[in-house]
Parts: C-alpha cells; sequence; structure tokens
C-alpha cells in the first residue's frame, strides 16, 4: 500500500507533475525577465495543461492510432519511474539495488524514443524530419552524459545511488572533483530536454513543432507534461550524484534543500538557454563530439588519477 | 533517406505572410527549391486607376506595412515629376527624416526576425523592445506607428517643431549606443556566427547577374544606393557611407544593415541639425498633365521602382509598382543552393521579404492535372459575369439599359 501511495502519489507520478509545473514556471517566468519580458504568472503552467486536457484531439488519418496514443501515456511513465530509484531528500531512493543508476539513465532515455516513435507514427513530414533530428541528437549527447554522470560513481566505486550518497557524505570534499562532469551533464540535459541550443528537433521556424506538429488536446498534454516531469528527474538526477550534501538532516529540511537544489539546475538551465542561437544538427553533433565527450573522458581520468592517488 | 519533398508555406511558422517554398530535401541537406508566389495578391494597381492621384497616395502607402512612407514617397515624387511642382526644402528635409526613421525600424525589425529564424529569441526580445523608442518618435511626429501619411503631392502634410527634432536628437544617442552593442554581439557570439555564416552564399557575380537589390546585394559588395547614385529628396545634400561588405552570405547581410543603422543616425542628426525655414508644401493641382514618370527610392529593403502613367484627369491611367522583394526572390533560390532545411528559414528572411508588396497576380494551378495559368483582366472578368448567370443572376439586361441612358445623357 505505502509502495502504491508512493508511486502514484509522493514521491510518486503526482507530486512529479507539480513539482515539473512548478519548474516549468520559474524556466518560463526566469527566460522572459532575462528577455525583458514579463512572463506568465505563477498558475500560466497549470493552465496551459488543463487547457489542453480540455480541447479537442485529433490524430491524423494515415497515422497508426496506437502508437499514436500510446506513447504520451508511455513518455510520462517512463519518465516517472526514473524518479523511484533516485534519492531526493534522504540518502535512500524509494526502490533501491545495486545498478540502479544504469536503469535511472535508460528510463530516462525512453521519453526520447517515444517522442521519435510517436512523430514517425503521426507520418507528417514535419513529425517525420523533428523525429530523426530526435534520434540523431539521443546519439550525440547520450554517451557525455552517461560518462559524465558515471564519474562520480567511479570515484565511489559503487553502481548505487545510496552508495553513493554514503560515500560523499564520508568523504564530502571529493565532491569538487566532479565539476567537469556537471557541466557536461547540465549541457546533456539541455540536449535531452530539447533546450535552446538544442532544441533543433522542434525548431518551430524550419519543422513547425518537430515530433509534435500532429499532436493536440490530451496527448500533446500528456506529452508536455513528460518534458516537465524529465525536468525534475533529471535536475534530480544532477542534484542526487554532482550535489549528494544535506541528506542526512531532518526530513522538512533535506525536503527544502532538495527543492533548493532542483531550482538551482533549473535555473542554469534556463540561463544557458537565454544565451544562445539554435544550432543546426551537424553543429550540434560536431559539438558534442568534439567537445563534450572529451570533457567527459577527461573527468573519467581525473576520477580515476583521484581514486589511485587519494584512495588507495 | 531518400528524397523528401517539404513545403515551406504558404502556411509555415519561419513566413510571415503566405508564400510557397518547395524544397526537395536529401537528407538534411536542399536538393532544390521551387517558388510560387500570389498567395497575397490585392489588386492595388488596378484600384490605383479608379481613384484620384491623392487617393492612390494613401492606397500605395499601403502596400507595405513596414516600407509605407517609401511607397508614397516613390508615388508622390512621381506625380510631382508629371505635375512640375518644386517641393520647398523644408519638405524634402521632413520626408527623408521619416524615410530616414523608417529605415532604423526596419532594419531593427529584420534584425530580431533573423535572430527569431535562427532561434535567437533573447536577441529579438531585446532589438524589438529597442525598436520601440524609434516607433515612439514616428508616432509623435507623424500620428501614427506604422502608416504615417506624412506625405502630400507637393510636400508633406505635417510641420516637425523644434522640441521633436530634440527628441530625435535624443533618440539616435540612445539608438546608437544600443546599436553598438549589437554589432558587438553579432561579432561575438559564437552560435549567431555559426549560424550565418557560409550560409545563404550569392557571390557578386551572381547578385549582379539576378538584379539583387539593397542590402542583399550591398552583402554581395555591389556598390549601389539610390541615395547616393540618383540623389532624391534631400540626400543630395547629406554627407553618408554606402556600407558594402563582401562575406556574400547572411552574416555579411546583418553586417550591411547594423553599420547602415549608424550611418541612418548620422542622416537624422543632420537633418535635425540643418532643417530649413520655410513652407512645408506647395498646393497641387487636381488634375495632372498627361505625361509617363519613373521614380527611384532607396527602401530599406532596397531599390522601389514606381513608374506613373497619366492622361491630364484627376486619375492615373497606369501604376506600376516594382517592390524590391521581387528583384530579390531571384537570388533566394540561388541562394539555396548547398544549404541545409535548418538554414531555409535564414535564407528567405535574409533578403527581408515582404510578399504582399510583391505579388501582382495570381497563377492559377490545377491540383489535379498541375495545369499553370494566369487569369487575364478580360477572362475574369467573363468568368464573374458567367458565374453569376449560373446563379440566376443576370446583369446584361440592366447594362444596356445603363449604357441607354448613359448615351442620352451625353448626347
Amino acid at each position: 500500500m505505502t509502495a502504491l501511495i508512493g508511486i502514484l502519489v509522493f514521491p510518486g507520478v503526482f507530486f512529479l507533475s507539480l513539482f515539473g509545473l512548478v519548474c516549468e514556471f520559474v524556466d518560463r517566468k526566469l527566460h522572459a525577465r532575462l528577455q525583458h519580458r514579463v512572463g506568465p504568472p505563477w498558475f500560466q503552467p497549470l493552465a496551459d495543461f488543463i487547457k489542453l486536457v480540455s480541447k479537442e484531439t485529433i490524430i491524423p488519418e494515415e497515422a497508426d492510432r496506437t502508437m499514436f496514443r500510446l506513447m504520451p501515456a508511455l513518455a510520462v511513465a517512463a519518465a516517472a519511474a526514473a524518479a523511484l530509484y533516485i534519492p531526493m531528500w534522504s540518502a535512500k531512493a524509494l526502490f533501491s539495488f545495486s545498478g540502479d543508476v544504469i536503469v535511472v539513465i535508460y528510463l530516462l532515455t525512453i521519453p526520447t524514443l517515444t517522442f521519435f516513435l510517436g512523430g514517425w507514427s503521426s507520418t507528417s513530414l514535419y513529425a517525420m524530419i523533428g523525429s530523426v533530428r530526435c534520434l540523431t541528437q539521443l546519439f550525440a549527447y547520450e554517451v557525455p552524459l552517461f560518462m559524465g554522470v558515471l564519474a562520480p560513481f567511479m570515484l565511489a566505486s559503487t553502481w548505487n545511488f545510496s552508495e553513493l550518497a554514503e560515500f560523499y557524505r564520508a568523504h564530502p570534499g571529493y565532491m569538487i572533483f566532479n565539476v567537469i562532469g556537471f557541466a557536461v551533464s547540465l549541457v546533456a540535459l539541455m540536449g535531452k530536454l530539447e533546450k535552446v541550443p538544442f532544441d533543433i528537433p522542434e525548431a518551430e521556424t524550419e519543422i513547425v513543432a518537430g515530433s509534435f506538429t500532429e499532436y493536440s488536446g490530451r496527448y500533446l498534454a500528456l506529452f508536455r507534461m513528460a518534458v516537465d516531469i524529465e525536468m525534475v528527474v533529471g535536475a534530480s538526477l544532477l542534484a542526487a550524484v554532482f550535489l549528494p550534501f544535506g541528506l542526512g538532516l531532518p526530513a522538512g529540511v533535506a525536503f527544502a534543500l532538495y527543492v533548493i537544489k532542483v531550482l538551482f539546475v533549473v535555473v542554469l538551465l534556463s540561463i544557458l538557454r537565454t544565451l544562445f542561437a539554435r544550432l543546426r544538427i551537424d553543429q550540434m553533433v560536431d559539438f558534442c563530439w568534439k567537445y563534450l565527450a572529451p570533457a567527459s573522458l577527461v573527468q573519467l581520468l581525473i576520477n580515476l588519477a583521484v581514486k589511485g592517488a587519494l584512495l588507495s | 533517406m531518400s528524397k523528401v519533398t517539404i513545403p515551406i508555406g504558404p502556411q509555415h511558422p519561419a513566413l510571415k505572410e503566405p508564400e510557397s517554398f518547395i524544397l526537395t530535401l536529401n537528407g538534411e541537406k536542399i536538393y532544390k527549391m521551387d517558388m510560387r508566389l500570389g498567395y497575397n495578391h490585392r489588386g492595388i494597381e488596378k484600384a490605383c486607376e479608379e481613384r484620384t492621384y491623392i487617393q492612390s497616395m494613401y492606397l500605395l502607402e499601403r502596400v507595405c506595412g513596414i516600407c509605407s512612407h517609401s511607397h508614397s514617397t516613390a508615388f508622390v515624387q512621381a506625380v510631382e515629376e508629371l505635375a512640375g511642382l518644386q517641393v520647398p526644402k523644408r519638405g524634402l528635409y521632413i520626408r527623408t527624416l521619416i524615410a530616414e526613421l523608417e529605415r532604423i525600424h526596419s532594419h531593427l525589425l529584420w534584425l530580431g526576425v533573423a535572430a527569431h529564424e535562427v532561434g535567437f529569441d533573447t536577441l529579438l526580445m531585446y532589438v524589438w523592445r529597442d525598436r520601440e523608442i524609434v516607433m515612439d518618435l514616428l508616432s509623435e511626429i507623424s500620428g501614427s506607428r506604422v502608416n504615417y501619411a506624412m506625405n502630400t503631392i507637393g510636400g508633406v502634410r505635417r510641420d516637425v517643431t523644434p522640441e521633436q527634432t530634440r527628441r530625435v536628437l535624443k533618440a539616435m544617442d540612445a539608438l546608437e549606443e544600443r546599436t553598438k552593442y549589437y554589432i558587438q554581439v553579432a561579432a561575438e557570439e559564437t552560435t549567431l556566427i555559426s549560424r550565418l555564416s557560409n550560409v545563404g552564399y550569392l557571390s557578386h557575380e551572381d547578385a549582379l547577374r539576378l538584379g539583387a537589390v539593397g542590402p542583399t546585394a550591398r552583402a554581395s559588395g555591389v556598390d549601389q544606393d539610390t541615395r547616393r547614385d540618383d540623389p532624391y529628396a534631400a540626400y543630395g545634400d547629406f554627407s553618408f557611407k554606402v556600407i558594402t561588405d563582401r562575406h556574400n552570405d547572411v552574416y555579411g547581410r546583418v553586417i550591411v544593415r547594423t553599420l547602415e543603422l549608424m550611418e541612418t543616425y548620422g542622416i537624422c542628426r543632420q537633418v535635425c541639425k540643418n532643417l530649413p525655414d520655410g513652407p512645408i508644401a506647395v498646393k497641387a493641382p487636381r488634375k495632372i498633365p498627361s505625361g509617363e514618370a519613373l521614380s527611384r527610392y532607396e527602401a530599406p529593403r532596397g531599390e522601389d521602382v514606381h513608374y506613373v502613367k497619366s492622361n491630364g484627369t484627376d486619375k492615373p491611367e497606369r501604376v506600376k509598382v516594382r517592390a524590391p522583394t521581387l528583384a530579390n526572390l531571384q537570388a533566394v533560390s540561388k541562394m539555396m543552393e548547398k544549404n541545409r532545411l535548418a538554414d531555409a528559414p535564414i535564407i528567405i528572411a535574409a533578403i527581408d521579404p515582404c510578399f504582399s508588396c510583391t505579388d501582382r497576380a495570381i497563377e492559377i494551378r490545377n491540383p489535379q492535372d498541375g495545369v499553370r495559368d494566369v487569369m487575364t483582366w478580360e477572362r475574369m472578368q467573363k468568368r464573374g459575369v458567367e458565374w453569376y448567370r449560373r446563379q440566376g443572376i443576370d446583369f446584361a439586361g440592366a447594362n444596356k439599359r445603363l449604357e441607354k441612358r448613359m448615351e442620352k445623357l451625353t448626347r
């Protein structure tokens, strides 16, 4: 029963959705203020969601109806499932086993695949081009993200979030070695969340809305919710891996600290997306393999060296 | 991936007006482009023939929402030439001032749109915020933000007060500072440069061969500017540089337009400081003597040409408008070669297109067999008559009665 509440309400789908909306608001408002605009009121993401849910849903005649309708639900499910294995405000996640970090990273890949499949099965030209770009981009940022996130685990000699938290509680100073990994993962996360300069799959001036072009009504609402949840989970992942402090504090304080950490990552994301123009897909792949992947390799080397020198 | 044909337009988020660009893609690469015009035909030239010169002037001002002053000035210049009117110096200076303020607002608008096309919305918001300064100036001087209605045949309608010239001078300082910042952004921001450099390449020879005009041509090193080559209004009195650039790509067009803004601030300052005293307009006759006149004008987007033929009445016999976009559109398919889909919106936007100004005809295409056809005035009239006849409405009898009555009256 508690497990069920954990999955559905807290810290499961309901909490994640709500927090996702809050993060979307912070992101949009800050983005707007940085651009010298007024920005939306606090309830705007929720209002958008309700509006979309209540609107008519149109499914293209040519589309594969089952895939078209299944993909948004799958995206939300996968993003939310990933959250269950990430420790948020305590050292222990809701579920935990050895190697859970691999599962989390793979679960976070699924939403991108659903964007691809959803766009592809809607058979619109714009959606298909967007879908192909989605996958191309996935191959570019996924490897740096993996290496960036796994570097701190390597330092702690574990594949488990809880043990990672224990390690950094014992040696808080080692967090400082993971700075490059944090930067790499943050940039890769922008690619995963399809934010400027990596919003190539949904570049509105070229291919309308990319994969989501044919989506409307509650399916679009679900997809957007999936993106919001992905943002929260991605930020939580970064917070858990790179900022693993304060996890032993009393529940209330630890929770507030968790919220602050996630919002910190969201603020960083939103400042970064204000600064750049959208790249082309070839430039994006170039950038990821030429700069991001080598940077994450450097992070791995640093951690190997640190491990050899300080922990042996 | 096999070849895919993707339509950009007639309705597409990258285009502000309906026009169709059909791209054939090979993966992400553009293989060829097919262009179709005519979605915005409004029959303005024909409508001018039904109106007096003054009415036509107001109608032609609405050819374009951005370069409205350009079109009305080009037309008014042609009519003044026909009527042999000497516009007073002060009137010409005020015309020039409005023209240059319009250039500022057009170039800033373009810079924002270009930034948006490459997904740099922050720059768009910044530029359009600063554009409000010049919009406020225009509305203060003319009473309107878009269609200024400053021109009249023989001069201008509104005078500029000393207070207003002071405000213009003050605004120029503010705008100059902001433009310097944007020049710096364009020179330093790496993602912006990587999106604009080597995109939409148009060589010097091609620019000449395809007859490109305005900043598009000047960015390919074509040293032409009607303001200097064939001075109209008061441009002969001012000193300014014609900006050219040899980047030959979209980045060059950004540089040309931003540097041109700096020159424009200089012209506005010169106008405000040297504004002569005297009347702002002379009285124009209602009927214009018969003749033909061609008027050239350097609109923000390039050279705008108006041709007016008069027949001695108070209505023009023929008005022809050649908007700068029409001259530049030929170059677009050349620019598209060897680029990627992601570059298509910025390449189209880089000529600062204004499709509704350009469209002079509707092309009819049969969707079944793809046969293209252009309808003449007579055929359209006949088709209209037949269509109404099929609906049971026939004006043939009424027309005959009207003709008879007219005959009686004229006799």
